[in-house]
């Protein structure tokens, strides 16, 4: 009570004093007034205040309602794709080329981690990490945008994961996915066919761009590359499922709100036959080269080789450097597809076709001869383009100038032939142009004609010479030099659809596409493209005369014995231009040694199977590709795997000048 | 038997006021409730802010029973000790997050700044009562120094955020001691003149934050996430609200700090535009009995106080819901009796328990 008083006392004593502001009030009750006024006031402020605070409720829980609820949701449900399993490929019968399986990997996000050297040793304490992983590693990591999730290590055995899942709190953003791989059980067999998937990079995300189907490979790292990986790339793939989640900050899947199975990509089944493919690839042994084989009757391509090859396991998980360099660098071209892209000089192997040409247009008959002394001279020229026989072949009629491969007749044809009409015939049997074979990269080669000569030298440092086109182009693209260029896919086409009589087909490698779940298979290219313009009795002389090749001709020594009876035709691709010299193989940088040429057919009188062989450097096609393509029937047709005499591979072991390709 | 229960009963709610004891009590409920949802319905979380309130209402009970005066003893000791500790901050401050706020004692951490706010308003309402009746300008310019000091301090820690708060308290004193009006405009004219200068002596943090609350889609996953997503959560909403734990916001981890300073855009979330409405009443009914205890205060010191303590408490409220809903930027303000934490209850119970104090203790001086 004292105390009370007192305080009371004193705060109730008004001293005199001035006031600040107002001087003039010292009365208690008026300064109770003043200070209940500002009490007021502060008070009026308060309620404005929080009538601005309701008035922002309102704003926010009335008018954007609808705004935030639905930033809300976008915030709360994520769309998970869910990849789709990709389909297998086979070949024809069913033996599986590619397949996907599931593994462990592990994986890191480098921009969680602060030091990713420091992290990647500690990890190599825990599970294996090869220089090979690292090398992978940091090649991704320079492909990669910044908050990708890399793979380090793939493939973990269960115990690895058991020793990462113990040590886990020790690798913030290191992590163990259970991913797709694809495996390629036969491995560099038949890789240029199968090709490979690889990491989508930024050229890929925009073919998927093009294709339109960018949603549908959310959520897909991977995709084909080259091969019918890709080029059906639409039909393995798959159609993605979606899961919708909801998910809290962190990105965690709380509870999923609905699914959308995906549907796993379709199968698909070659026309290759793996087994042929193999025997064949053997029958290449180390040589570089190629092979298409095709069932005349279908279009289907039953092999397809490009020597060497590689291993398209490597590219799954991303290739390594020093993998990717030894490929990338060897001077044997091992990432070129050769059927496709290779285009060399036909050689000899056109002249069937320009008889064929001479007999549709009625420049020739088959029992007309032309005189071979050696050579043969244009009017009023002495230059003198040399027959491969020195002393010339005699009288030559339709079927010897094949079976012997004499130049000097078919030089005297191309100079009675306007090379226009040589090229419209040829085009006919897919050269010049892609034979819309199912994988993709095909060249067109080269099918000369005045229009191509004045378009290839079109360009301003040719002159108006250039562009022209002389008879001595025609007369050196009447055996197959010059300017003529074609791909092995091409030949292949030719000679099945000489086999066929004249009716082509588009040459597939894919057989048909599988659906999984319907069951439903669709054939590719099932039907005939188009049939050549020429008489079936005509080509019965050029099957007669290729016939003739393999039983008395350049073919013959490699079809010796043949259970069968097979038609065929060499063919020597100039690399090197002699310039009227002698061609001496021993004399020649390996490199700079004639491609061999060899297509052919067999059984001669109902085709099966149709081939196109092209050993680089390999000399004369009679020696270097026939007995590959003697192999191959061998197998095909009569299931022996180790037939006739090997291939003399070896130029230089022995003389070939005086035999004729 | 019953008689004497009632007696003690009395004797120990004498001096509590009940009209705003029932709006604290409400507050609390509604913390409580909201707490339980935004911790993911954690027993332990809630138990722990029981007790915390448990032991805010002892403290409030003995505030309420100490008379002003008594209080008013302690002003001058306390606004020494809290300024001492702030510059033993400045030295030996315990660095956290980037800012030397906290001081190490050996037995505990604390914050001299939490202590700051009640010293101050109580250092400035004592001033002027000692000077009653003779204030002039050059005790207002004494006051303003004391204001100075431990803005300053707190400033550097940096606290900008809480300087500003305790700032405010002072000059929330020096209005209603009568500080003229002119000098008040010219003071809030100054001070929007010198806006550019402040401006380039702020830390980037800061001028970032500004930046950010004028415009938060600038930086949605830093500093504007907060505000984003805590409007997000309030807006989806709507009126009638997603109903008690059933906020997507808070229940997926959206919502930051959704337990102590982010508490109302939970509350916003679950229970809607009348929810909010009914918390905005709710701190009405508590600023509106506070005002008129306020105006009733016998004393001069009592009044400062009384109208210092309900000022400051009205500035938490609208700066919490004003930041959490957007309209301010994003200080650390936790919503008073209502975001989780034992420190704030307890400073907010004594100050409803000086509140309850200059109440109970009208009667003897007026008479």
């Amino acid at each position: 009570m004292m105390r009370r008083r007192l305080f009371s006392s004193r705060g109730n004593g008004y001293g005199g004093g001035r006031r600040f502001g107002s001087p003039e009030m010292r009365n208690p009750e008026r300064e109770l007034f003043l200070f209940q006024r500002r009490l007021a006031v502060a008070g009026v402020l308060v309620l404005l205040a929080f009538c601005g605070l309701f008035a922002r409720f309102v704003y926010l829980q009335m008018f954007q309602h609808e705004h935030y609820s639905t930033l809300a949701e976008s915030n709360r449900i994520a769309i998970v794709p869910i990849v789709p399993n990709r389909g297998v490929i086979t070949d024809r019968n069913g033996i599986v080329l590619a397949q996907s399986y599931s593994a462990y990997t592990l994986e890191l996000t480098p921009a969680r981690i602060a030091n990713l050297e420091a992290t990647i040793d500690a990890l190599a304490e825990i599970v294996d990490v090869q220089p090979r992983d690292r090398r992978r590693f940091k090649k991704l990591l320079e492909e990669s945008k910044n908050f990708e999730t890399l793979p380090l290590r793939t493939r973990l055995s269960d115990e690895e994961v058991a020793r990462f899942a113990v040590n886990r709190y020790r690798f913030p953003g290191v992590e163990i996915k259970a991913r797709l791989f694809r495996q390629y059980p036969y491995g560099e067999i038949a890789s240029h066919v199968v090709g490979y998937i690889g990491r989508i990079n930024e050229h890929d995300v925009e073919r998927i761009a093009k294709w339109e189907a960018g949603p549908n490979y959310k959520g897909s790292d991977y995709m084909g590359k080259v091969g019918v990986e890709l080029s059906y790339e639409r039909e393995l793939h798959g159609t993605t499922g979606w899961e919708e989640v909801e998910v809290d900050a962190a990105g965690r899947a709380v509870r999923t709100l609905s699914r959308t199975p995906p549907a796993s990509g379709n199968n698909l089944r070659l026309s290759l036959d793996i087994k042929l493919q193999e025997a064949a690839e053997a029958a290449f042994g180390d040589r570089r080269g190629a092979m298409v084989a095709i069932d005349p009757t279908t279009g289907d391509i039953l092999a397809f080789i490009s020597k060497p090859g590689f291993d398209p396991n490597l590219f799954v998980d991303g290739i390594d450097s020093v993998s990717w360099a030894a490929l990338n660098e060897s001077p044997d071209k091992p990432m070129l597809n050769r059927p496709l892209r290779g285009s060399y000089p036909p050689g000899s192997t056109i002249k069937p076709y320009l008889a064929l040409a001479a007999l549709t247009s009625g420049k020739r008959n088959p029992q007309q001869s032309t005189f071979d002394p050696g050579f043969y001279q244009l009017p009023g020229s002495s230059y003198r383009f040399r027959d491969d026989k020195p002393g010339g072949h005699g009288t030559v009629d339709m079927y010897k100038s094949i079976v012997v491969s004499c130049d000097t007749y078919y030089y005297t044809l191309a100079g009675e032939t306007d090379i226009d009409d040589t090229a419209r015939f040829l085009a006919q049997l897919g050269f010049g142009h892609e034979t819309g074979v199912d994988i993709e990269g095909e060249l067109t080669g080269t099918l000369p004609s005045r229009d191509w000569k004045r378009r290839r030298f079109a360009d301003k440092q040719y002159r108006e010479e250039h562009r022209k086109w002389y008879l001595g182009d025609s007369i050196s693209a009447g055996i197959g030099q010059g300017y003529n260029s074609f791909t092995p896919m091409q030949q292949a086409l030719a000679i099945a659809t000489i086999a066929n009589n004249g009716v082509a087909f588009v040459p597939h490698l894919v057989k048909s596409v599988v659906n999984l779940k319907s069951g439903e298979e669709r054939l590719i290219a099932p039907q005939p493209s188009h049939t050549i313009a020429a008489k079936a009795e005509d080509i019965a002389v050029i099957r007669n005369a290729l016939v003739g090749v393999n039983k008395e001709g350049t073919g013959a020594k490699a079809f010796l014995g043949a259970k069968y009876v097979s038609g065929g035709k060499t063919g020597t691709a100039q690399v090197y231009s002699l310039k009227g010299e002698k061609y001496s193989a021993s004399k020649i940088d390996e490199r700079l040694r004639d491609h061999a040429w060899f297509v052919a057919y067999a059984p001669a009188d109902k085709p099966r199977i149709a081939v196109a062989v092209l050993v680089e450097n390999g000399g004369f096609g009679a020696d270097a590709a026939a007995p590959i393509a003697r192999k191959v029937f061998d197998y095909y047709l009569l299931g022996v795997t180790e037939p006739g005499p090997a291939p003399a591979h070896l130029p230089g072991t022995k003389e070939t000048e005086d035999e004729s390709d | 038997m019953a008689e004497l229960l009632f007696r003690t009963w009395e004797a120990l709610t004498r001096r509590i006021d009940n009209f705003l004891f029932g709006c604290a009590l409400a507050l609390v409920g509604v913390g409580l409730v909201t707490l339980f949802s935004a911790t993911d319905q954690s027993v332990t979380r809630v138990t722990t802010q029981l007790f915390s309130f448990g032991f805010a209402l002892v403290l409030m009970w003995l505030v309420a029973n100490i008379p002003p005066q008594t209080i008013a003893r302690a002003a001058v000791p306390l606004y020494v000790l809290g300024i001492l500790l702030l510059v033993g901050v400045a030295f030996f401050g315990v660095v956290v997050n980037g800012s030397r706020r906290w001081l190490n004692l050996g037995f505990a951490r604390i914050q001299p700044s939490e202590l700051m706010k009640i010293a101050l308003p109580l250092m400035l309402a004592w001033y002027f009562q000692k000077f009653e009746g003779r204030i002039n300008w050059k005790d207002f310019a004494v006051a303003a120094v004391l204001i100075v000091i431990p803005v300053y301090l707190i400033k550097r820690q940096p606290d900008l955020g809480t300087a500003l708060l305790i700032g405010a308290s002072g000059c929330y004193v020096l209005y209603l001691a009568g500080l003229s009006w002119k000098v008040i405009v010219g003071l809030a004219g100054l001070a929007a003149a010198t806006g550019p200068y402040v401006w380039a002596h702020l830390h980037d943090y800061q001028r970032e934050r500004i930046l950010t609350f004028i415009d938060p889609t600038r930086d949605p996953l830093g500093t504007g996430y907060h505000s984003t997503q805590a409007s997000i959560a309030i807006g989806s909403g709507g009126v009638i609200g997603k109903g008690w734990l059933n906020g997507t916001q808070t229940h997926l981890d959206f919502l930051p700090e959704r337990h102590t300073d982010f508490i109302f855009a939970v509350f916003g979330e679950e229970f809607g535009l009348i929810g909010n409405g009914l918390l905005l009443v709710l701190y009405l009914l508590l600023i509106g009995r506070a005002l008129v205890i306020t105006a009733n205060a016998s004393t001069l010191f009592a009044r400062l106080m009384a109208g210092a303590v309900t000022l400051m408490f009205f500035t938490y409220a609208f700066v919490n819901m004003g930041m959490v809903s957007g309209l301010l930027p994003v200080v650390g303000v936790p919503l008073p009796l209502v975001s989780y934490g034992g420190t704030a209850l307890v400073s907010l119970f004594i100050g409803l328990g000086i509140l309850m104090s200059v109440q109970a203790h009208r009667k003897l001086i007026t008479t």
